[in-house]
């Protein structure tokens, strides 16, 4: 049984892992041109370093010590594997080249253009979403399939399918270790852009189990668009999802009670909102709107967070504004959900009935049957309108959509209020 | 989740090494690029400064220096995952002391900031 000295090094030593393993596993994807291949050789090193580094001490530069032993591991394995041939003459010339007395300078060359494939390739498009955001929570986070199952409230072993899926798929179609084309980044930056903002929103919004929001998940989103904005200062989206994410974890400690439970944004008590983080946001929402580039859907997402995070109250919000923002957005990104959004704006704007007629076009264009929030906002307007009986109807209709133990709660809830 | 890490020492005589100085901004910018380091600055000495204080019902404020023979040296605000990242960072802020400013000696507070994970529901 390890002991507690040994318990303490080996967090240490998963906390140096999760710092360096995007960089470990990109230098090591450029040597060997398979990611999947690179991640269990970097996986391997670290064993040995869970190993080694409790007698030994951490080395001083970890990062360093884990990429050359994974290096080594590599040119072993690919000797003892014939049908690696091919690939042991180029890792032989690479590793030659790279034999320099520096490793550090070595790698630093590399390290952006690196991290940037890395996060290119976890993100491919070839990928499904899920398959996405476990590859990246794993390549780019360093996390383990346990947390990110844990995170994602699956069983390990689905996550674990889907990482070794997701790197079977990369290798069959032969997807290289490559930054995109200039033709084909716009389409590649917008599926690596989804997949963050879905692992935050799997945090922000827990789509299924008894807690409303998972903040870990948030935060690793965040991180990760801050990695990215680092490495494409000049791409305003990029900018306006970070913008986006921190403006919505500024509201993480407020939007649920003390027991768990959800609440709204117009029932939150603002003075919980994370200060440092709207700061952060509203600065690179800046950012985005000043490169000189057109903005896309998540700096005008962002623009909208940050009219909520300026007012001091559902009342003080310039929700004439928001509603002209979701018109914009509306053009650049179609879609039903963002139009039951600025049904609400306009119910606020411009009053329940003109937000009740945008709701009842979508209801009955039939876009949005089964989502939760279309019966919620209907019912919200009518209620408003002082038609009860039908505003009930519509928050138990919505209790019975989603799957979140918290927001079914709060529907019926809502429900309950509403007797005529 | 949030760590502030706080440097104290006694206070020094002479300068830092100005090696130290660039190494300490190469660290900073890593852990800028690694999405961990959100802020951080030296503090000024507490001559600089002053405290205001509480006792029996009676405030004051004094200026500095404050009596204390060691000073708050620097601030630096960390987004981590746990802890440990947090400690590790700290070690590396301290292991370039160690290398690069012999003799000096010094311990790095790792302090949790609060965050909503601090006020999850007791269920």
């Amino acid at each position: 049984m390890p002991g507690v000295t040994d318990i303490a090094a080996h967090r240490a030593i998963e906390a140096i892992w999760r710092i360096e393993a995007a960089r470990v596993i990109g230098g090591l994807a450029r040597m060997v041109h398979d990611v999947g291949l690179a991640e269990e050789l970097a996986q391997d090193a670290l064993v040995l370093a869970l190993e080694q580094w409790p007698r030994t001490g951490v080395p001083p530069n970890p990062g360093g010590w884990l990429t050359s032993t994974a290096k080594h591991r590599a040119i072993d394995l690919l000797r003892r594997r014939t049908v690696y041939r091919r690939k042991l003459a180029e890792i032989g010339r690479d590793v030659e080249q790279a034999a320099e007395p520096d490793l550090d300078v070595e790698l630093d060359d590399y390290i952006g253009d690196d991290l940037l494939r890395l996060i290119f390739i976890a993100c491919h498009p070839v990928l499904s979403a899920q398959a996405r955001a476990a590859l990246a929570l794993r390549l780019l986070g360093g996390l383990t399939a346990q947390e990110i199952a844990r995170a994602f409230l699956v069983p390990e072993a689905t996550v674990a399918q889907r990482i070794v899926r997701a790197k079977r798929t990369l290798a069959a179609k032969k997807i290289p270790f490559e930054l995109p084309a200039p033709a084909e980044l716009p389409d590649r930056l917008s599926s690596v852009l989804e997949v963050l903002y879905l692992i935050f929103n799997e945090g922000y919004s827990a789509t299924g189990g008894d807690d409303w929001t998972r903040p870990d998940l948030c935060y690793e989103a965040v991180r990760l668009g801050r990695v990215l904005a680092g490495l494409m200062p000049d791409e305003p989206e990029v900018h306006g999802l970070c913008a986006l994410m921190e403006i919505q974890a500024s509201r993480l400690r407020a939007r649920r009670g003390i027991d768990g439970e959800p609440v709204l944004l117009a029932d939150q008590d603002r003075r919980l909102w994370d200060r440092l983080l709207i700061r952060r946001g509203l600065a690179g929402l800046d950012r985005a709107e000043t490169l000189g580039r057109p903005v896309g859907p998540y700096t005008l997402q962002a623009a909208i967070a940050a009219c909520h995070a300026g007012a001091t109250s559902t009342e003080d919000t310039d929700w004439e504004r928001i509603a002209a923002l979701y018109t914009v957005l509306g053009h650049l990104a179609p879609g039903p959900v963002v139009e039951l959004n600025r049904a609400v704006a306009v119910g606020l704007s411009a009053g329940p009935a003109a937000g009740l007629a945008i709701v009842d076009r979508i209801v009955a264009a039939n876009t949005l049957t089964g989502y939760a929030h279309l019966p919620a906002v209907r019912g919200d307007l009518l209620a408003k309108l002082g038609r009860l009986d039908e505003a009930r109807q519509e928050f138990e209709h919505a209790a019975t959509l989603t799957a979140n133990s918290s927001e079914q709660a709060l529907f019926r809830q809502r429900a309950a209020t509403l007797t005529s | 989740m949030r760590y502030i890490i706080l440097l104290t020492s006694a206070q020094s005589t002479s300068p830092p090494p100005p090696e130290l100085m660039d190494a300490i901004m190469k660290l900073g910018e890593d852990a800028m690029k690694a999405g961990a380091l959100l802020d951080t600055a030296g503090l000024a000495p507490s001559v600089a400064g002053a405290r205001v204080e509480l006792r029996a019902g009676q405030l004051t404020a004094t200026d500095g220096p404050f009596t204390e023979s060691k000073e708050l040296i620097s601030y630096a605000l960390y987004d981590v995952r746990d802890r440990a990242e947090a400690v590790e960072w700290a070690e590396r802020f301290l292991r370039l002391h160690r290398d690069l400013w012999p003799g000096w000696e010094g311990s790095a507070d790792v302090l949790k900031v609060m965050g909503p994970e601090d006020f999850a529901p007791q269920s």
